[in-house]
């Protein structure tokens, strides 16, 4: 919650031989490839019905997880469990490779992880008077909001909007925000601080597929310098293969998992989609 | 103190209305209590918690006769009480989210006012109690408005300590939770907080029209706001406002204070929606 950069509590040849870190004061931990997130059997029942069945998976910092399924088969209700917003049973363990440093969201060195969330946002009221700005403030500022912002927290804002190419907009109404400009807004939300594992809920519709390009450049660039893990629900398959590392078929429980053109291959992804071409290694982007 | 206050309205408020007692206790009741239900509508209105509030609302009556049944004097405590319940109970029937949480809730909240209705009359004694329904301002006593000032001043005390963390669950609940916010304590304290108000007023505003002051200055903002904090601003001064001018046309008309006051607040709220923000 502290506007001052974190003492680091590795030397930064060790932290900045990994992933130099392109905006350091803003990382909350030092990058190390090490730390890692385990969901242990992990299910959610709605109505006597088993909506996810012992899912189990490690999410490694600097990698990037795209989950993939039909509709229904439980892709946003696993972001959710993992948020703690739907009931389940299971576990979700972080372990990190160094104790968290002080004054970050995270309160031990193995213990929930702090996620950043980007949800779809097409449920958000578009009538309602809230800024960029204020939900930005609701979250890192104690102060009650009807009492003013101080100039250093729209400091602090300017520059996390910024990350995400979404400077400018802080004093924009969330609802009046276009598709792309929302999805900017709530990435750089979602890394303010940074988190342990970044999750990302596609958005179906409302942002074209030149914005969703853009926008997965932005994520690759992003996971690059701060070595972050990212978990995403996708439905752009092309794009997914782009970026991941690994994709897992969902369908109440995992499929089958695996690197894109593994999965791709896979006969029940090619019974629930067809035939999916991988993107060859030269469209993929850089890493 | 109230000795101060009747020489302050004296040599500020030179006028018929307010040199009565009555009017004086009243002025100071709605200035106590108007600017917190300003505070608390923004939320109610972004929340879309309006049936709630009407469910409490309506739970009062219920408090009322549950009250004079144990034998109790003063039905405050056994308002306070059963709004309380009536909120927890409501919000876990929201929260549990199955189809037609609406119905069941519509259901709860006509079932207590019918069932304060029907206690309340056995024997032909309504209409004793019927000052519960359109309110009674002008009956405000000193002692009571002490009472008052202490409970809102509680209550803002917690609205500064909570209103970010419950906008924030408000714009989305993943959001919240993301940032560790506990969202389902949030919203039973928010709703307890709502019921605490109603409770505290109900016997000033009237179980009939107090849901208007908990949505009409939030919404009239609304049409207004440029952000949070012009949100808030905007809802306890228009809260404050058709407050006092309901009371003091409520004086020259002869009429309830409480409905006169949701009239003014009506009209603003039409008047906001004309300059409403293209």
């Amino acid at each position: 919650m502290s506007p001052v950069p974190p003492p680091r509590l590795i030397g930064p040849a060790t932290a900045s031989a990994r992933a130099p870190l392109a905006a350091a004061d803003r990382a909350d931990r030092p990058a190390c490839g090490r730390c890692g997130t385990s969901v242990e059997g992990l299910s959610v029942r709605r109505g006597g019905r088993l909506v996810l069945n012992e899912v189990s998976l490690n999410f490694h910092c600097g990698e990037a997880t795209v989950i993939i399924g039909r509709n229904g088969a439980g892709k946003s209700t696993l972001l959710k469990a993992l948020l703690g917003l739907v009931p389940h049973t299971g576990r979700v363990r972080h372990s990190a490779a160094v104790p968290a440093p002080r004054g970050s969201r995270r309160r031990g060195a193995a213990a929930r992880p702090v996620f950043g969330y980007v949800p779809q946002g097409a449920h958000l009221d578009h009538e309602s008077p809230t800024t960029v700005a204020d939900l930005f403030a609701s979250a890192l500022s104690r102060r009650p909001l009807w009492l003013g912002r101080p100039a250093e927290l729209d400091r602090r804002i300017e520059k996390a909007l910024a990350v995400t190419g979404a400077g400018g907009l802080s004093r924009s109404r969330l609802g009046a925000l276009s598709g792309g400009e929302l999805q900017r807004v709530l990435l750089a939300f979602a890394l303010e601080p940074m988190p342990d594992v970044l999750l990302l809920d596609e958005p179906v519709s409302g942002v074209d597929h030149a914005g969703m390009r853009d926008f997965y450049a932005l994520l690759s660039r992003l996971r690059r310098e701060h070595d972050l893990a990212i978990v995403m629900v996708s439905h752009d398959f092309d794009l997914a293969a782009a970026i991941a590392d690994r994709i897992v078929f969902l369908d109440g429980r995992v499929v089958c998992s695996g690197p894109p053109a593994e999965v791709f291959a896979h006969p029940a992804v090619v019974e629930a989609f067809g035939e999916i071409k991988a993107p060859s290694r030269e469209r993929r982007a850089p890493r | 103190m109230i000795h101060a206050w009747y020489a302050l309205v004296d040599a500020l408020l030179p006028f018929a209305w307010a040199s009565h007692a009555f009017m004086k206790n009243a002025l100071a009741a709605v200035l106590v209590l108007s600017p917190l239900f300003g505070a608390l509508s923004t939320l109610v209105v972004s929340n879309r918690l309006a049936y709630f509030s009407d469910a409490v609302g309506h739970a009062a009556l219920t408090g009322v006769a549950l009250g004079s049944l144990v034998g109790l004097l003063d039905p405050g405590p056994a308002v306070l009480a059963f709004s309380l319940l009536l909120a927890l109970l409501v919000v876990t029937l929201r929260r549990r989210g199955a189809a037609g949480a609406e119905t069941v809730i519509g259901i709860v909240s006509s079932t207590a006012v019918a069932l304060g209705i029907v206690l309340l009359s056995r024997g032909g004694g309504f209409s004793k109690y019927s000052a519960y329904l359109v309110g009674d301002i002008l009956s405000v006593r000193p002692a009571e408005l002490g009472a008052a000032l202490a409970g809102t001043a509680a209550l803002w005390l917690l609205w500064a300590f909570f209103s970010n963390r419950l906008l924030l669950a408000s714009v989305d609940e993943g959001l919240a939770r993301s940032r560790g916010l506990k969202t389902g304590l949030l919203e039973y304290g928010f709703a307890l907080a709502v019921a605490a108000v109603v409770a505290l007023s109900i016997r000033w505003t009237g179980i009939l029209v107090v849901n208007a002051l908990l949505v009409l200055p939030g919404a009239a903002a609304r049409n207004l706001a440029r952000g949070t904090r012009s949100y808030h601003l905007l809802a306890v001064i228009l809260s404050v406002f058709a407050s006092v001018v309901g009371l003091v046309a409520s004086y020259y008309l002869d009429s309830a204070t409480g409905a006169t006051i949701v009239l003014v607040g009506a009209l603003l709220y039409l008047a906001t929606t004309q300059a409403r923000r293209r």
